[in-house]
Formats: C-alpha cells, sequence, structure tokens
C-alpha cells in the first residue's frame, strides 16, 4: 500500500496507516493495535496520563506549540462545572493539509486521542469541530464515532468502568477564524465566530463559561502513543524542546509534494532537497514558507537549520502547524504573497480595527504594485500598516496577515521593484 | 487594604478598588485615555484598540477598557508606543471613512473628529478608492449611514444587553463587515430604539426626526427632566434660535441610566408652539382686552375681594412651585375642590435597566401634585371631570382643556386661567387669562413617581409677557393676604414646607445633581 510517496527517514508514528483503508475502521484499527491505550487509561488517574503527557514533552501541533501536558494542567483538579475538550479540526491555514489526512486513514488514532484528553482534563463531553469543506473527512470521522459508540468506547459508562465520554461531531460553516481557538468556542456556541479577549483563558471560562482545553488534532493522535509507551519513550525523537515527530505538509515547487512525518529537528535543506525531491524546475529554491501563509517567509540560505520549534524560531519565523510551501527561483514572490494577504483579508471577522481595515487595504496595495501601478513609497506604507497590525489585536489574523508582507519587503525587495520597473500602458506612450 | 489598588498613570498615584480598569483608573485621575467600543453601561468587547496603552513590563500593548490594574502597575498613555498606536487604529478608521464632516448631522459631537484632531495624521494614504456600504432605514426614527460607521458595535450591544431586544446585528465579515437589521425586522416600535443614536460615537446612526435641523455646535445644551412620564428622566433640552430641536438623555445613575424612551425623547414639539398667551387679557364684556401685569393683577385683586370658595384644576407639568403656590392660593380662598387630570399608556420597562419605566401616569410632576393636595379627576384618557369646576370663583393653572368644547360654561361668577396657551372653549368664558410659562422656560422642580424631587434650567426666552405661574400666583397672594412675594425660584421652593410637610427641611440648593427624594407622604389628614 504505497501512501503517495514514503521516505526512509520518515518516522511513521502517526502516518504508519496511511493510505490503508482497513485502518479506518474500528475492527481494522484495533488489529492494528487501536484503543489499547484508552482500555489502558481506564485504569489510570487522569492526572497520571497528564504526567505522561507532560513527561514527553509532546508540544502543540496547531500552530502555537504550547506544551500540551501543561496546558491539560491549567485545568480545574477539583471540577466544579462540566469540563470541555474540544479537538480542533477546523484545519484552515492556506498550505495544511495534515489533520484531513490524519481523520481520513486513521480516524480511530484521533478518537482514541479525543477519549484520552477527555479523560485527562475530566471532561465528560468532547466536541470536535471540523472545518465544513471537509465533507467527505467529516464523514468518515462521523461513522468511525458511530462504531466507538457501538463498541461501548465511548459514552455513559465507558467499557464498564464508569467513566462517561462523549463524542460529538461539528461542522464549521467556512470561517477561517474559527480555527482560532477562542473563536471556535463562539462558534460551537452558536455566536459569530470571534475570537474573544483572554483573560479569561479557557480553563477558566472557555466553551458555556466551562473550563476548556482545546487541542489540534495532530496533538490527540500522538497521545494514545505516549499513554501506551510513555512519556520518556516519546522522546526518543526529536529535540530536548521538541520531542517526537511531526507531519510536515509540503505543497509549491517540490517534486513530490504531500505528507512528511518526521522526527522533529531533521534538517530542512536536506527535506525539501531529497525527501521533497527538489524543485522539479530544477531551479534552485528561492523561499521556504516554513509553517503556513502566516508565518515569516524564509530565503533559501537560511534554510540550513532543524526542522523543530526552536531552530525555527531562531531564524525568525515559526514551525506553526508544519505547513511547508516551497518556491523556487523563478517565482516573484509579489502574487503569493498578495494573495496570502487577499486571504487575511478575507477571513479577518473584522472586530477589531487594525485587522479589519489593515489587511483590506493592504491587499488593495498589493494588488496595485501588481497592476504595475505601486511606488517604492507603497512599500513603506505596507510596512507601517504591517507595523500597526501586529501586536494591535485580539488574536494574531492580524499579524499573521503581516508576516509574509514584512518578510517579503525585507527578504525580496527586488521582486517588488520589479514591478515598479515595468513600464505602465501610458508609460509605454499608448 | 486588599480591597483597593494602587498605581501608576502617567505619573500620578491612583488608588482604586480591586478590579478597576485603566480607563476607569485614568479616568479618575482627569486624563482621558480615548475610546469607542467602551460605553460605561455595557459590556466591553475591546475591538476598536484605540486604547490601547503601555504598562511597563508588558510586552504588548493593553487594551485600557478591559485591563484591570494591578496592583503598583506603571501606566503610561501617552508613551511613543501607545501613541503611535492610536495613530495608527485612527488611520485604519480614517481610511475608509467618508470624512463628510460638512453635511454629516455628528460634526461637533463625533468622536471621530475629536480624536482625530489630536490623534490624527494630516494626510491619508489610501490610495485606493473607498470601501462603500451605503445607507439603510433601520426603521424607527433610526437611519444608518453604513460609510460613516466605525463598527463599534455599541448599538448592537445596546440592543442585546440593555434593551435586551436584538434587532441589529454585524453581517458579514472583514472590511465588509456592517451593521444591520434582520430580514425585514428593523428598530420600528421598539421604545428604546433612539438611545442607539445617542451612543454611537459617529454619524452613522442618525435621527430622521433631527436631521439636517441643525449644527450640533449651534445648540444651546440646557439640563432639564423630561415631562412625558412621572418616571423623570434627566435629560438636556437642545435649543437653536429659542426652538428646542430635540431631547437627549443626561446620565443619572439612580434614575435613568444613560438613556431615556422614545415616547419622552419625541415629545417636544408642544415646547414650540407659536399660538401662545403673550400677555394679561380681561375681560369687558364679550372682549377680552390685553393689559399689563399691574392693571390685570390689581382688577383681579378687587374681582376677588369678599369672594370665597370654588374650585381649582391644575396641570401635573406644573413644577411643585407652581403647584405649591397654587395651593396657597386655593387655601387663601378656601376652595373645597382641587383637582388634575393626567393621561395614561402602557407602562414598559428597559429590561436591562428595569429601574427605568415609561410610567403610566404620562407627565412629569404627578407625584407633586398628589404631595401639595391635588386629586386626580377625569379617566385615564386625561379627560373628564370638568363639572367640578364650579364655585364662585374657578380657577384653572396649566390646563389647556382640550377636551372641553365651545359651549363649555362652568357655574362660576369669575374664571381665572394661568397657563401657556388659551383655547377655544376657555376663550369664551375666562374673565382673566394670564400668560404663564412652560417648564422649559424657567427654573424649578418636578417631584418623580418615586418622591425624587429634580430640578430643571430654562431653555428657552418665554413668549411676550409670560411669567412663571409660582410668580403670577404669589404676587395675587401678594395682593390678597399680603404674603410675601418669593423673588426667585429657590424662594418658592422654600415655601413649600408650609404646604406639605414632606418638603419640610429640603433645599433648592441641596438637591444635587441626582436629585433628592422625598420622605413617603404623611398620613393623610381627617
Amino acid at each position: 500500500m504505497a501512501y503517495p510517496y514514503r521516505h526512509p527517514d520518515e518516522v511513521r508514528l502517526l502516518s504508519e496507516y496511511f493510505g490503508d483503508p482497513e485502518a479506518r475502521t474500528l475492527e481494522g484499527w484495533r488489529r492494528r493495535g487501536g484503543y489499547r491505550a484508552w482500555e489502558k487509561a481506564l485504569g489510570m488517574d487522569p492526572a497520571q496520563i497528564v504526567e505522561e503527557v507532560k513527561k514527553s514533552g509532546l508540544r502543540g501541533r496547531g500552530g502555537a506549540g504550547f506544551p500540551t501536558g501543561v496546558k491539560w494542567s491549567f485545568m480545574p483538579q477539583k471540577p466544579t462545572k462540566p469540563h470541555y475538550l474540544l479537538c480542533n479540526a477546523d484545519e484552515s491555514e492556506p498550505g495544511t493539509f495534515k489533520d484531513r489526512e490524519l481523520i481520513r486513514w486513521t480516524p480511530h488514532q484521533v478518537l482514541e486521542g479525543c477519549l484520552l484528553g477527555a479523560y485527562a482534563i475530566r471532561a465528560q463531553h468532547c466536541y470536535i469541530y471540523i472545518r465544513g469543506e471537509y465533507m467527505e473527512v467529516a464523514q468518515i470521522l462521523a461513522r468511525a464515532i458511530e462504531e466507538v459508540y457501538e463498541a461501548g468506547l465511548a459514552g455513559e459508562n465507558v467499557l464498564g468502568s464508569g467513566v462517561t465520554v462523549h463524542l460529538t461531531l461539528h461542522l464549521g460553516a467556512g470561517a477561517y477564524i474559527c480555527g482560532e481557538e477562542t473563536g471556535l468556542m463562539n462558534s460551537l456556541e452558536g455566536r459569530r465566530g470571534e475570537p474573544r479577549v483572554k483573560p479569561p483563558y479557557p480553563a477558566v471560562a472557555g466553551y458555556f463559561g466551562c473550563p476548556t482545553t482545546i487541542n489540534n488534532v495532530e496533538t490527540l493522535a500522538n497521545v494514545p502513543h505516549i499513554v501506551l509507551h510513555g512519556g520518556e519513550w516519546y522522546r526518543q525523537w526529536g529535540t530536548e524542546k521538541s520531542p517526537g515527530t511531526k507531519l510536515f505538509c509540503v505543497s509549491g515547487h517540490v517534486r513530490r509534494p504531500g505528507n512528511y512525518e518526521m522526527p522533529l529537528g531533521y534538517p530542512f535543506r536536506k527535506f525539501v532537497e531529497e525527501v521533497c525531491g527538489g524543485t522539479p524546475s530544477g531551479a534552485p529554491i528561492k523561499a521556504v514558507i516554513p509553517g503556513g501563509s502566516s508565518v515569516p517567509i524564509l530565503a533559501a540560505e537560511e534554510l540550513d537549520i532543524g526542522m523543530d520549534y526552536e531552530s525555527i524560531a531562531a531564524a525568525g519565523s515559526m514551525l506553526g502547524a508544519g505547513s511547508v510551501i516551497v518556491m523556487d527561483a523563478r517565482t516573484n514572490l509579489v502574487p503569493p504573497v498578495r494573495r496570502m494577504v487577499e486571504f487575511y483579508a478575507h477571513e479577518s471577522c473584522g472586530q477589531c480595527t487594525p485587522c479589519r481595515e489593515g489587511t483590506a487595504w493592504a491587499a488593495k496595495i498589493l494588488r496595485r504594485i501588481e497592476r504595475g501601478e505601486g511606488t517604492e513609497d507603497d512599500l513603506q506604507t505596507l510596512l507601517d500598516v504591517s507595523e500597526n497590525m501586529t501586536g494591535r489585536t485580539i488574536c494574531v489574523l492580524s499579524d499573521s496577515a503581516a508576516a509574509p508582507i514584512v518578510s517579503s519587503i525585507q527578504k525580496f525587495r527586488e521582486d517588488y521593484l520589479a514591478y515598479m520597473r515595468r513600464p505602465t500602458l501610458a508609460g509605454a506612450g499608448a | 487594604m486588599s480591597d483597593t489598588v494602587r498605581c501608576t498613570i502617567d505619573g500620578l498615584t491612583v488608588e482604586v478598588p480591586k478590579g478597576t480598569t485603566i480607563l476607569e483608573a485614568a479616568a479618575r485621575a482627569g486624563i482621558d485615555v480615548p475610546h469607542y467600543c467602551y460605553h460605561p453601561a455595557l459590556s466591553a468587547p475591546a475591538q476598536c484598540r484605540i486604547c490601547l496603552v503601555e504598562v511597563e513590563g508588558v510586552a504588548k500593548l493593553v487594551p485600557a477598557c478591559v485591563t484591570a490594574v494591578a496592583d503598583g502597575a506603571v501606566v503610561r498613555t501617552e508613551s511613543d508606543a501607545a501613541l503611535a498606536a492610536r495613530k495608527g487604529v485612527m488611520e485604519f478608521l480614517l481610511i475608509n471613512h467618508p470624512l463628510d464632516c460638512p453635511v454629516c448631522d455628528q460634526s461637533g459631537e463625533c468622536g471621530l473628529q475629536d480624536y482625530a484632531y489630536e490623534e490624527g495624521r494630516k494626510f491619508g494614504r489610501l490610495k485606493e478608492p473607498k470601501r462603500v456600504i451605503g445607507r439603510d432605514d433601520f426603521g424607527g426614527d433610526v437611519l444608518f449611514e453604513g460609510d460613516r460607521c466605525i463598527l463599534c458595535t455599541r448599538c448592537v450591544r445596546f440592543m442585546r444587553e440593555i434593551a435586551r431586544d436584538e434587532r441589529l446585528a454585524v453581517v458579514q465579515r472583514g472590511d465588509r463587515n456592517t451593521i444591520d437589521t434582520f430580514f425585514d425586522r428593523g428598530l420600528e416600535g421598539s421604545l428604546w430604539a433612539g438611545n442607539v443614536v445617542d451612543i454611537c460615537p459617529v454619524g452613522a446612526l442618525l435621527s430622521k426626526d433631527f436631521l439636517h435641523k441643525a449644527r450640533a455646535w449651534d445648540l444651546d445644551r440646557v439640563p432639564s427632566v423630561c415631562p412625558s412620564c412621572s418616571h423623570g428622566c434627566n435629560i438636556r433640552l437642545e435649543v437653536r434660535d429659542n426652538q428646542v430641536m430635540r431631547l437627549k438623555p443626561r446620565p443619572n445613575p439612580e434614575v435613568n441610566s444613560y438613556w431615556m424612551c422614545d415616547v419622552g425623547r419625541f415629545n417636544y414639539r408642544w415646547l414650540n408652539r407659536q399660538d401662545r398667551l403673550e400677555a394679561p387679557l380681561v375681560r369687558q364684556g364679550e372682549r377680552l382686552l390685553a393689559t399689563t401685569w399691574s392693571v390685570a393683577l390689581n382688577d383681579l385683586v378687587e374681582r376677588l375681594r369678599g369672594r370665597r370658595g370654588g374650585a381649582m384644576l391644575v396641570s401635573p407639568l406644573l413644577s411643585n412651585e407652581d403647584l405649591g403656590a397654587a395651593r396657597r392660593l386655593a387655601d387663601a380662598l378656601g376652595f373645597q375642590a382641587l383637582g388634575f387630570r393626567v393621561a395614561e399608556g402602557p407602562e414598559e420597562a428597559l429590561p436591562g435597566w428595569s429601574k427605568l419605566k415609561l410610567r403610566r401616569e404620562r407627565a412629569a410632576n404627578v407625584e407633586g401634585a398628589r404631595r401639595l393636595g391635588f386629586v386626580r379627576w377625569g379617566g385615564a384618557d386625561g379627560r373628564g371631570g370638568l363639572e367640578r369646576l364650579q364655585g364662585p370663583v374657578v380657577v384653572i393653572v396649566g390646563d389647556e382643556l382640550g377636551d372641553a368644547d365651545v359651549a363649555w360654561a362652568p357655574q362660576a361668577e369669575l374664571v381665572i386661567v394661568v397657563g401657556p396657551v388659551l383655547s377655544a372653549p376657555l376663550r369664551q368664558r375666562v374673565d382673566f387669562a394670564l400668560p404663564a410659562t412652560t417648564f422649559a422656560e424657567m427654573e424649578g422642580t418636578f417631584t418623580n413617581a418615586e418622591g425624587r424631587v429634580q430640578r430643571f434650567w430654562p431653555a428657552l426666552v418665554p413668549p411676550g409677557m409670560a411669567r412663571p405661574s409660582w410668580q403670577i400666583l404669589g404676587v395675587l397672594l401678594a395682593g390678597l393676604i399680603g404674603a410675601p412675594v418669593p423673588a426667585s425660584a429657590a424662594d418658592a421652593f422654600a415655601l413649600l414646607g408650609d404646604v406639605c410637610r414632606d418638603f419640610a427641611g429640603f433645599r433648592y440648593d441641596d438637591l444635587g445633581p441626582w436629585g433628592r427624594i422625598l420622605p413617603q407622604p404623611a398620613a393623610i389628614e381627617a
């Protein structure tokens, strides 16, 4: 079963059964070791699970990279209100398609992670908020949830243990901002999907004012393995600060785009040039977006780093969701940056002034530059607008839109100037 | 003291209760942190981002409107970073704003103008066309100018949190965001919708009633009390060229918070009537002749001498001072029947601030009239009861008698009218008609339904020779029984204690900005 392409350097902890339709069924998944961690956990104290995940050093795979065990430990130890686990499957970051594959091929891996996570934070209900466009994937997951209930692995009194964990699938309606954790909660509550002011943090007052934890699909998918084998075992891959493996979704100018599960810290240049096969045109790499469209762009010469949270941060960007977009030397950065900024302008919820106005304005300027009507003054305006959009809003969508603008102007100013040298129709005497 | 925290804001030390936001703490120190979405009576979404300030030791700028001050915090509202952020937000707010101040009603009282002058850039940098949203009729009195809207959502939150009648919402996303009503249901029929115009910091929500009627800087604003029901909402009469242009609520945390109802808001045109009684009129046979005050009052004193008994009808729109003087005159003349009439309507409370109600009795000083010894005549429509107006002398103060027909003729030897207008039925029968001011043309007090005595101030110049009723009646009493003439509303107020013990010990100057509540009415004496 050859899932599009596999590389020997991959460590397939999560992706072992990608491409294997049998793994989708409960029976097939159990034959592959599924739900053993859940059965084991039912005999453990929730605090032990939190401890084990803390020990593993697992960091949130949704983008921010916050240590999962620490996040769980923020939840009250003695519940006075219902606790909730929200599984964030609203994967919407341009360039990201790992959660889709996790759910498509291994829905039970994700569900087992949900059950374990819910139990660890003493929640009796886990909502899985899935991106509305993921219809096919949502149907697979819905079927898997039915199977889990039928087998008594979820619901009231799981396997006679007295533990209750419900699983509910909820489809989003097509808004990037509902993947932001507080926007997701608002959307799930039936409100307008707008991020909330923090504090209060979700662990204090989240979903309907109750203590809530929001975890990414990939984060939760790691948990069964950690519970089964222990936190120490998980640390055999990755770096001290970024243990484990990570799914990288590669798109753009590479011979073999797709999902690759690499140990964190893997050499970035080697990853692009060897694992992904380099550029199809044979032209050298020009730029790489390491973690989805919301992170600063890296120039090719910055690629001699490890693919882990701290190394990419040291290089001035972010690992994000592990969404690698590669651009070769024939690419002018202006159109892709314009496209990304248009995306953020479209997806801004619009509640904060800097984001609502800044994203749309920046998109207008970039469109004008692309039409050949820009001047160098516009670059300064773009940088000013970006500065006024950064760190000034409730959530970081605004910062995300500014990141590619600033990094592209700083590193690829020539690309902008190329559009400015292009003669306009008037200039050509037409 | 663990209940309070001390912090430093722009170098000033402020001590405030725990949980106080930076914006409120700064306000206590006299520092205005610019804000749009924040309103003291509404939840704070922290979304306009103009109130960002710097807190020492905190990496990011924080929104002052939702950040509680920490003990020992050092806050800088005017640091380079805070000013730069504000300037940035101002620029963002203005790029798509039409800047049509010359034709905008909000101009002169606009938060966008004010902060743009203080914080803004000289020149705009937007080279592209502005976003166009257009305008919409939101129903009721409210017009929406979408292009001017800065999406602070105060109106949405007012309807949700205070009116508890969600009729407005933000629709769309990003820079296409706009405020809209739900499908075909707008603000029409909402008793409280007018408040969204007041709290809109820019010219996006406008009053159709006030549309292009006056520029804000041409208005004189006079503190007053709403006359339209017995709740006594604090208001401002906004006046140009001696005409009331609109009423606006004036905050009073004890009475109406920041709000008023639309029934009160739009009931002001009667203050601008042009058919006013302007000179004292004295009957000469079939005719009423205009004369001077001294002639009219001397003549009236002579005519009253030796007459005793009769009836008096007053209006519950008279001030306490007017009613006190009327009561003293009635006592001096030995009247048996003292009445007032008031129209009723359904009571409706403001759900999110239920202390505020549009009261059943639709006049400002019903309680004052009761306390000063007048009883209610007639029905819930404010009509009827006129058969009680009989006796040797009949005095009508303030009541226009709009419901009497022209054949109305009380059983009386002498009919005296003191009031702002002389309606046709009164004109037929009256012997003396004395021109009085409305509450908008004089100083005085009303007593609201809970017994709160509240002051109002003169906003209009009275027509012709019109005088406050307390003054007219005071001069009459001086002529009749030698009582001293009160020289001011304060003097007239001081005399109320003689008429009704509830007022004893109340001083005009002690009423304070929020009024004072009278003690429970003294037991009715047999």
